[in-house]
């Protein structure tokens, strides 16, 4: 049922999603999504590898094209020709599955850069607000190490500072934690909270199902390019009334 | 060894042709000064053209890039300095010998830094405009300074190539050092000259070949 919306904040949604369609080559990927996101709300979006959810996301930023359909950010329609996508974009944190540090900056480097050259701050007021970011994500002692001197979960953490440092509308996630060994999930897991916490609305794309249960306002099922069912996580995981669904979870909870 | 010295060491032909072969000396010297950076950032700027991904600039770059580095560089030399008179464009000596070089080693460089910027994956380039950043500001500060670091070595070897084809410039009697060495020969009927040429070379690249390896393992280190 496309178009369901979380009672979290009444208001004009943050993300607002309609028959986007996205194709490579003959292969359609996306078949027609609706998706409405409201301000503050945590939506994870969870499907087989190949149903598209990575897709939906990176569309929602335009580092995918969509096909067609539409997509309105806080108000803006980012395919309209009009709009300054490099603005828009800095209001959307994006957050990969392979962290995508810049290696020849130190974590404070990385979180500056697109403050100093996208938002504009003077270097002081950006380190400021760096600093200010890399402490929200519990790093704040680690401003002056490189990417490589990280682990794996710290370097996620320094990228999620790095998108929240712009002070983003909305939080894309993409597989956040799928390339991270098992014991450094929590740490990265643990910011996400914090950061749901604080009002930040969230879109989510991971494996991680119990963060999901304990954790997001709504979970969307995609399977094949399509929203396939949507609900409050209880629903979803507890009584879900489509077969694929069940099968989905049925194969992710018996490994 | 009496003759070895006599031909090739011989000291008051070296005392007396010195001062002529160090005005050659800093003819070369000023001569890597300009191609050198110019070849640097003409190939840059060539590969970054080709890495836009417009396919009609994408063409013009292969092309070029294509062309100079399979025209025999002295053939471009000797068409540059003596051709372009011809046509009524009346350049100074310098000028032409450094258009002619720049148009060679830019397509060298260029290469160079194409692989480089291909080794860079795309997901720095997605983080990157996920902030927000445009193509160019990525390009600077992001793939950039990891391209070149990663083509380091490369970028070495051929800066010390570029300087010591400088030399060539002596076929169009452009007075750098490989020129004076040929012309102190020619007046002192004697080869001492182009032994001193060399150890002049010497003297210039040995510090250089020194320098940028130390630059390079740095740089490796940072990362």
């Amino acid at each position: 049922m496309p178009g369901t919306r979380g009672a979290v904040t009444p208001g004009p949604p943050i993300l607002d999603v309609r028959g986007l369609r996205k194709s490579f080559g003959p292969l359609e990927v996306l078949k027609g999504i609706d998706l409405l996101v409201d301000p503050q709300e945590l939506v994870f979006v969870i499907g087989p590898s190949g149903s598209g959810k990575s897709t939906l996301l990176r569309c929602c930023n335009r580092l995918e094209e969509p096909s067609s359909g539409h997509v309105w950010v806080d108000g803006v329609d980012i395919l309209a020709r009009a709009t300054d996508i490099n603005a828009v974009r800095r209001t959307i944190g994006m957050v990969f599955q392979s962290f995508n540090l810049y290696p020849h900056m130190t974590a404070l480097g990385n979180v500056t850069l697109a403050l100093r050259k996208v938002a504009g701050f003077a270097r002081p007021e950006a380190e400021t607000r760096g600093h200010v970011a890399l402490e929200r994500v519990d790093l704040a002692e680690k401003a002056a190490a490189y990417p490589n001197e990280l682990s794996g979960g710290q370097q996620q953490r320094v990228a999620i500072a790095r998108a929240l440092a712009l002070e983003p509308k909305i939080m894309l996630f993409d597989e956040p934690t799928s390339a991270l060994d098992p014991e450094l999930v929590g740490s990265v897991l643990a910011v996400m909270r914090n950061m749901r916490a604080s009002g930040m609305t969230m879109v989510v794309v991971s494996h991680e199902m119990r963060f999901a249960r304990e954790a997001a306002d709504r979970v969307i099922f995609m399977d094949h390019g399509e929203i396939v069912e949507e609900g409050p996580p209880e629903r979803i995981f507890g009584a879900p009334e489509e077969g694929r669904t069940r099968a989905f979870l049925a194969s992710v909870f018996d490994r | 060894m009496d003759a070895i010295i006599e031909n090739f060491f011989n000291v008051p032909i070296m005392v007396k042709m010195f001062p002529f072969l160090l005005s050659g000396f800093w003819w070369t010297i000023k001569l890597c000064l300009l191609v050198v950076p110019l070849g640097i950032v003409s190939g840059l700027a060539v590969a970054m053209l080709y890495a836009t991904h417009i396919r009609v600039l994408k063409w013009l770059v292969i092309i070029y890039v294509d062309f100079f580095r399979s025209f025999p560089p002295l053939v471009l030399l000797v068409f540059v300095y003596y051709g372009l008179p011809l046509v009524g464009l009346e350049l100074p000596a310098l000028i032409s010998v450094v258009v002619a070089f720049m148009l060679n080693t830019s397509s060298y460089y260029g290469e160079i830094f194409r692989a480089g910027i291909e080794s860079i994956p795309r997901g720095q380039w997605e983080a990157a405009r996920s902030t927000g950043l445009t193509w160019l500001q990525t390009m600077v500060h992001v793939v950039v300074p990891q391209a070149a670091r990663n083509v380091a070595p490369d970028l070495t070897s051929n800066t010390l190539e570029v300087m010591k084809f400088t030399a060539l410039a002596s076929v169009v009697s452009f007075p750098e050092l490989l020129r004076q060495a040929q012309l102190a020969q020619g007046l002192t009927y004697n080869p001492t000259p182009l032994i001193m040429a060399a150890g002049m070379y010497l003297v210039l690249l040995w510090p250089i070949v020194r320098l940028l390896s130390r630059m390079e393992r740095r740089m490796l280190a940072v990362r």
